[in-house]
């Protein structure tokens, strides 16, 4: 199993993430296309940030998921549980043939994640706006034990629409969580179309510097901005950091990026069959 | 568990056993809970004063977080602490508590049973001239609906502090239901709570008064009228209503076939709704309950509203007689 307890920063290597990203991208897919049923464009989108989050950032150790010392991973859009269940299985939390059974009966693989269902989910979520409020918590309670391990919680950019994150944005500040990094997946659609004809959330990067953080703004399908931020953000004390990453929803495959319509849409055994031949002959 | 204190008062039983809020009982039980676990956290939105937090932010200030207003915050922000192996305490108004931030009590903290303890004060009318806005009559039912929940609604004050001992012993969430105003000592000296075990007072063999929080005062005074003119009405203390005390309640039922639930509280879902659905299934017998009928409460003093939305002494003693009639 992989063991990324010791430097896991060590070499960089965009190749090495590219490939792995591509490789979630492909079990995404699959798993959904098998289940019917889900959420594609918002998993696709942030494939690149979870992928140098579990093969490259995060100091954790997939054969003791709770492990005092590991970096928390907080899936705040609850609904890109597919791209944290390939995250998982690809880095050694369990059998990559679990991914098949995604929204079946008796699955621990459940719609939305379920900490109690899933080793590897540190809680479950899937109802918006409320992983930043979690994530402080824990960034609290891991400085009051004073270990260094870090917080990464990842949210939707339509997600930012909810009051919590506001509450939760100003605690982070004020009780200063630079163990805590967020990442705006920001991909620009939500459900009903574009974030700014439902509801403007621009300038993202104003706001979140006016609530006090540290705001790193990147493409997020960049394998090399990707981790440059994550590593930045740990250098900057006394505030918490956010990265507004720049995405397209439904990344990597051309027929679904940028489409409202595959938030929640699956796709069919031919679109399947063209989307993997499609990655696979990318890059 | 505060034991100096409460020693002072269990010397003095029955003669000088004075009226404490239960929200005040819950300030020291939390201090002194402070100083025995040191995991103990504890979190409000801006009403740190009201709910007796404060105690525990002075002695503890490291360990103690202000989230000002913003309820839905508190509990995440709770729960994350709870998976950072802290033991979180969240205290707020028992209406923003578990109206606000009830969707995020449930996804967070109930669904991914999170060793959270929720304490709530200012819970029913008796938060008086503040009117309905503060009124939290609904509370009981928010928490007794969701998964995973276990609901206390401590009698008194000598009460309060075993149930916040208790409920740090045990592992999962827990919505406690504290009052604003001084209530009468009613639990003996020697009382010991356990999560889920009514105090019987006495099981009646005309009526039974199954009571919670502060009705339990009320309902043992309607029994001591009752038992002048010659009826003979139980009393238990129902502290715990999730997991109910079923067998206190069945008990209850076969002693005496009239059961009568007190609560200051809606009459929908909460202890009556309990008890009803328990002996539905189980011994059917006719259940009065007393409580606040499907209305807002308004503004006035305790007293006057108590009396206004038939809550008191005299209410239990009338329902039962009209009843046995």
């Amino acid at each position: 199993m992989n063991n990324f307890s010791s430097a896991p920063g060590g070499a960089r290597d965009a190749a090495f993430l590219k490939k792995q990203a591509k490789a979630i991208r492909v079990e995404i897919l699959k798993m959904l296309t098998e289940a019917g049923s889900g959420h594609t464009g918002g998993s696709l989108s942030a494939a690149d940030i979870v992928t140098a989050l579990y093969f490259y950032k995060m100091r954790r150790r997939p054969d003791d998921p709770s492990w005092k010392e590991r970096d928390r991973f907080i899936l705040s859009k609850g609904h890109a549980a597919p791209l944290l269940y390939a995250a998982l299985a690809l880095s050694g939390y369990f059998d990559k043939s679990l991914l098949g059974t995604l929204r079946k009966i008796g699955s621990p693989l459940q719609g939305h994640p379920c900490s109690k269902l899933l080793p590897g989910v540190e809680v479950s979520t899937g109802s918006l706006g409320q992983g930043l409020s979690i994530a402080n918590g824990i960034a609290m309670g891991l400085k009051m034990d004073g270990l260094d391990s870090r917080v990464y919680c990842l949210l939707g950019d339509g997600e930012t629409q909810e009051g919590q994150v506001w509450e939760a944005a100003m605690s982070a500040s004020h009780y200063k969580l630079d163990n805590l990094c967020a990442v705006i997946d920001n991909n620009g659609l939500q459900i009903d179309g574009r974030c700014c004809d439902i509801m403007a959330l621009e300038p993202i990067v104003d706001k979140w510097t006016a609530f006090g953080w540290n705001v790193i703004d990147i493409d997020g399908h960049d394998l090399e901005a990707i981790p440059d931020a994550l590593d930045k953000a740990e250098t900057v004390k006394g505030k918490p950091s956010v990265i507004v990453a720049r995405t397209v929803k439904g990344k990597g495959v051309s027929f679904f990026e940028g489409k409202v319509q595959y938030h929640g849409i699956t796709p069919t055994r031919e679109e399947l069959e063209k989307a993997l031949k499609e990655i696979e002959n990318n890059g | 568990m505060g034991e100096k204190k409460q020693s002072t008062e269990d010397k003095s039983q029955g003669t000088e056993r004075k009226p404490v809020a239960t929200r005040d009982a819950y300030g020291e039980a939390l201090l002194e809970l402070g100083k025995k676990i040191d995991t103990v956290v504890v979190l409000d939105a801006d009403l740190s004063g009201s709910t007796k937090t404060a105690k525990f932010a002075k002695a503890f200030p490291e360990r103690f977080f202000n989230l000002g207003i913003s309820e839905q915050d508190l509990i995440g922000t709770a729960g994350g602490l709870s998976l950072a192996g802290k033991l979180p305490f969240a205290s707020t108004f028992a209406v923003f508590e578990t109206g606000r931030a009830w969707e995020q009590i449930r996804q967070t903290i109930s669904y991914s049973n999170l060793n959270v303890k929720l304490v709530a004060t200012h819970s029913g009318i008796t938060v008086a001239e503040d009117g309905a806005s503060h009124q939290a009559i609904e509370d009981i039912t928010l928490m007794r609906v969701l998964p995973n929940m276990t609901v206390i609604v401590p009698a008194d004050g000598i009460e309060t502090k075993q149930v916040i001992s208790a409920i740090a012993d045990y592992r999962g969430p827990v919505y406690v239901r504290l009052g604003r105003s001084k209530v009468p000592v009613v639990m003996p000296g020697d009382y010991k709570f356990a999560i889920g075990r009514a105090y019987k007072f006495h099981i009646g063999e005309d009526a039974n008064i199954i009571a919670t929080g502060i009705m339990v005062s009320a309902a043992l005074t309607a029994a001591e009228t009752l038992k002048k003119d010659g009826i003979d009405a139980g009393v238990i203390n129902m502290s715990t209503i999730k997991p109910l005390d079923n067998d206190a309640v069945i008990e209850a039922a076969k002693a005496s076939g009239l059961i009568v639930t007190a609560e200051e509280h809606s009459i929908v879902g909460g202890l009556g709704g309990a008890v009803c659905e328990l002996l539905a299934g189980t011994n059917p017998v006719p259940v009065k309950r007393i409580g606040i009928k499907d209305t807002f409460g308004c503004s006035g003093s305790a007293d006057e509203l108590m009396k206004l939305y038939g809550l008191t002494a005299e209410d239990i003693v009338k329902t039962i007689k009209e009843a046995l009639r």
